[in-house]
């Protein structure tokens, strides 16, 4: 079963010669001792937790505070490979949005029979109190993380759309602030794109969005669940970055269908709230009333057309992974064109034929959860155990509808610095999309996760996966001596 | 800024203060106690350092003796005691994260890397040594200066700055009060004399704690004397721990805060009253009223304060 599972090293290629975008810094590994590699990791490892990078881990009494695993060799995109992605990503994300706009408006496509209309309206994640409602310059999503894999030189696959509050950019642009401390050499021998300016278009796709009833002068917030948040100190990270205040729930108040925020100076009105929290959690009136982590009215302001939110409320019906098998036709639907980006082949368990097709392959098969997240909820099949494949058969049988699956990939892996010296592991890689008034854009790079153990395809930082720099650097640079 | 903010920079400097005075106090007690037993002192050491730090009541509710084990431990790792030094450093900490876009990256990494530190010794003390416990307690002292120098030097003047600044001298002039009252609490035995040599001991032990001995020297240029050492550091201006300086910086802090926020209130009147009082008053009519007596008042007048910027800034 592994020789599916380790064929397309991004560094090695298929055939072992290296590939043209590594050449440069494969030369650089060969001259280099493997005594500095060893000491730059240390390096790089106080860094980190010098600067206290870290995500809390729910549930792990000791260690409330991780380091995520950092590995100091980039991962490396050519341009050219990078903007047939970058086409992709635009025209996915387009597509997601008009898709939103959509079914919390006329429902065209249900109509045309493209999408099941059950599968919308019976999701978790649409939001009844959306529907007619109309959102800023119909943008739903203004920040996406899609999760992109390769598994050899052709393309990228869509493994998954995070469309609701995907995380993960912090590490972006403290991966590449860590390298360029500690790897100045390499950054003079690539022309590598910047990433630096992502907080600058994030900021200005908040304030175009910003309702039109606000100031020319919008007043942002990032709202944050609290520091006991696995993203906290990504939430208090992007505010700084941002310069909008870090605000939870208890700094905010509604009055009359207006969104204030508490200040030393008395209330000051909010215009777009940057939401980290999930939906339910927004405001008790609304959603949850047992929650303490919004604020009462918030729904109430937002549908007065007071405050923006971003993302949107409601958007995780576009995110889950049943509807994910979707997207091609959604795309065809809206934009009239082809898929630039594949997505994996996917069975959906709640059609009787793919059932027992899946039921049969069980242990060739990545089972998941369409709700589920963070590596947790799925059953990757050729690594299972006899007993986790037939507990997972049961539930499969008991609600076909929670599941996908898909093939076990051939997820491509590159290399990182090891005690031993370098060694490949598997990667994916999340671009993050935003969406404004002002356009569609990706900043050139993204994160980059790492299966940290040999052989391990779960990347997932709560499963102990690491992270890397990701590189995109002009083709011109590549095979110069 | 967010009145959650101001909230946090304030408590996050009061902790980081009082970790230090903890540790300050710890040390003076221990030369206290290092004092020749021929010279007849009582041991009463170790409670007047819980008397002065506020901790006596919680001290007592755990039935353990006043022994220096005991109150050391309680003073710094304990988890039962609100305010030791452990859980002083974590709160900072705390607040810091809930603020960190506040701070300057030197600031965090101060306190960040502190509390790691900690967490290190917490995990591998065993018994202290006398030894070990002089490097802790330096360790506390180093930490607060690293993080007051680095507000200090990068911090930009504007609220955070000043609402951080508030909360640390409120917090020191707090400190040192309790730290002169440590002085009421160790008895002086009764056949000892007042200005003799126990008594000289006693007060050099409160000076070294607060690093002022030699500025006695500079100011004085005369031997020991307990209203001397109660005048520096109650009244006299070029003394940086001194009440009536920590008052002048509240006051100014205030102050910058009014005018940024186009409006004063009860806190900057509060803080201008106590100012003004300190600024006529003697060593005289003080120890005519009784030291103790003068410094229970102050207390609790700047307790006020604290109660009225909470409530004037909707903390």
């Amino acid at each position: 079963m592994d020789h599916r599972v380790t064929q397309f090293d991004e560094m090695g290629g298929p055939d072992g010669a290296t590939r043209a975008p590594y050449q440069k810094l494969a030369q650089w590994l060969a001259g280099t001792p493997p005594e500095l590699l060893a000491s730059r990791r240390e390096q790089a490892e106080l860094l980190f937790r010098r600067i206290g990078i870290t995500f809390a881990v729910y549930g792990a009494q000791e260690a409330t505070e991780r380091l995520i695993p950092f590995d100091i060799l980039p991962r490396i995109i050519a341009r050219s490979e990078w903007t047939a992605l970058e086409k992709g990503l635009v025209q996915r994300v387009t597509a997601l949005n008009l898709f939103l706009a959509d079914i919390y408006g006329k429902g065209e496509i249900l109509k045309a029979g493209k999408v099941p209309a059950e599968l919308v309206y019976g999701n978790p994640g649409y939001c009844p109190e959306m529907a007619g409602r109309r959102v800023p310059h119909d943008i739903h999503v203004h920040i996406a993380g899609v999760d992109i894999v390769r598994t050899d030189d052709h393309g990228f696959y869509v493994l998954e759309d995070n469309a609701r509050t995907p995380s993960g950019v912090s590490y972006m642009l403290e991966n590449r602030e860590v390298m360029m401390r500690l790897f100045p050499d390499l950054f003079s021998m690539h022309r590598v794109a910047p990433i630096e300016d992502y907080p600058d278009e994030l900021l200005a796709t908040l304030r175009s969005v910003a309702p039109p009833k606000a100031s020319n002068e919008p007043t942002i917030a990032l709202m944050t669940p609290g520091q006991y948040n696995s993203a906290y100190y990504e939430h208090s990270f992007l505010a700084d970055k941002l310069g909008v205040e870090l605000v939870e729930g208890r700094d905010l108040f509604v009055k009359d269908d207006v969104v204030y925020m508490r200040t030393t100076e008395g209330p000051r009105r909010v215009d777009v709230i940057y939401r980290r929290i999930d939906d339910d959690f927004l405001d008790p009136l609304t959603f949850r009333p047992d929650s303490a982590l919004g604020v009462a009215g918030l729904i109430g302001a937002y549908h007065a057309g007071n405050v923006t939110l971003a993302n949107a409320v409601g958007t995780g019906v576009a995110d889950d992974k049943a509807m994910y098998t979707y997207m091609p036709d959604v795309i065809r639907f809206y934009l009239g064109e082809e898929p630039l980006l594949q997505n994996v082949p996917t069975w959906r368990c709640r059609e009787p034929e793919a059932l027992s097709y899946v039921l049969d392959r069980l242990e060739e098969l990545v089972v998941k959860e369409v709700n589920g997240s963070g590596g947790y909820g799925m059953l990757v099949g050729p690594h299972a155990s006899k007993a986790q494949v037939e507990e997972f058969r049961a539930k499969l049988k008991a609600h076909p509808d929670n599941f996908i699956a898909q093939p076990t990939l051939a997820l491509s892996t590159c290399p990182i610095s090891v005690a031993q010296g370098v060694a490949p592991r598997h990667v994916d890689l999340r671009p993050f999309v935003l969406s404004g008034a002002n356009g569609v854009r990706v900043v050139p790079g993204g994160l980059t996760r790492v299966a940290m153990t040999e052989k391990s395809l779960v990347v997932n930082s709560s499963q102990g996966g690491g992270t890397k720099d990701t590189w995109v650097i002009d083709d011109a640079i590549m095979g110069q001596a | 800024m967010l009145s959650s903010t101001a909230d946090n920079l304030y408590w996050l400097a009061r902790y980081m203060e009082r970790a230090d005075f903890l540790a300050r106090a710890i040390e003076a007690s221990r030369r206290l106690a290092a004092l020749p037993k021929a010279y007849g002192g009582e041991d009463t050491e170790w409670q007047s350092v819980l008397l002065s730090s506020g901790a006596a009541a919680a001290f007592e509710n755990t039935g353990k003796p006043a022994t220096e084990a005991n109150v050391v431990e309680f003073l710094t790792f304990s988890r039962d005691n609100p305010s030791s030094i452990r859980n002083c450093l974590e709160c900072a900490r705390t607040n810091a994260r809930a603020v960190r876009t506040a701070l300057t990256v030197e600031m965090w990494e101060a306190i960040n890397g502190a509390y790691l530190e900690l967490k290190a010794m917490e995990a591998r003390r065993g018994a202290y040594s006398s030894d070990e416990l002089g490097r802790f307690l330096e360790f506390v002292k180093q930490t607060s200066l690293t993080y007051d120098g680095g507000a200090y030097r990068t911090m930009l003047r504007n609220d955070a700055y000043w609402f951080s600044r508030v909360g640390l001298f409120i917090e020191r002039a707090d400190n040192t009060a309790r730290l002169l009252d440590v002085k009421y609490h160790v008895l002086l035995p009764e056949k000892e004399l007042v200005g003799g040599s126990l008594d000289y001991f006693q007060w050099s032990a409160i000076l070294r704690a607060v690093s002022a001995h030699t500025a006695y020297h500079w100011v004085y240029r005369t031997s020991m004397k307990p209203w001397l050492v109660a005048d520096l550091l109650i009244l006299r201006p070029e003394m940086p721990r001194s009440l009536i300086s920590c008052y002048e910086s509240i006051v100014r802090n205030l102050d910058n805060l009014a005018r940024a926020h186009g409006r004063q209130g009860a806190a900057q009147r509060q803080a201008r009253g106590v100012y003004g009082k300190l600024e006529t008053l003697t060593m005289e009519s003080v120890f005519q009223g009784g030291l103790h007596e003068f410094i229970q008042g102050f207390i609790s007048e700047n307790n006020r304060l604290g109660a009225l910027i909470s409530e004037q800034y909707l903390f």
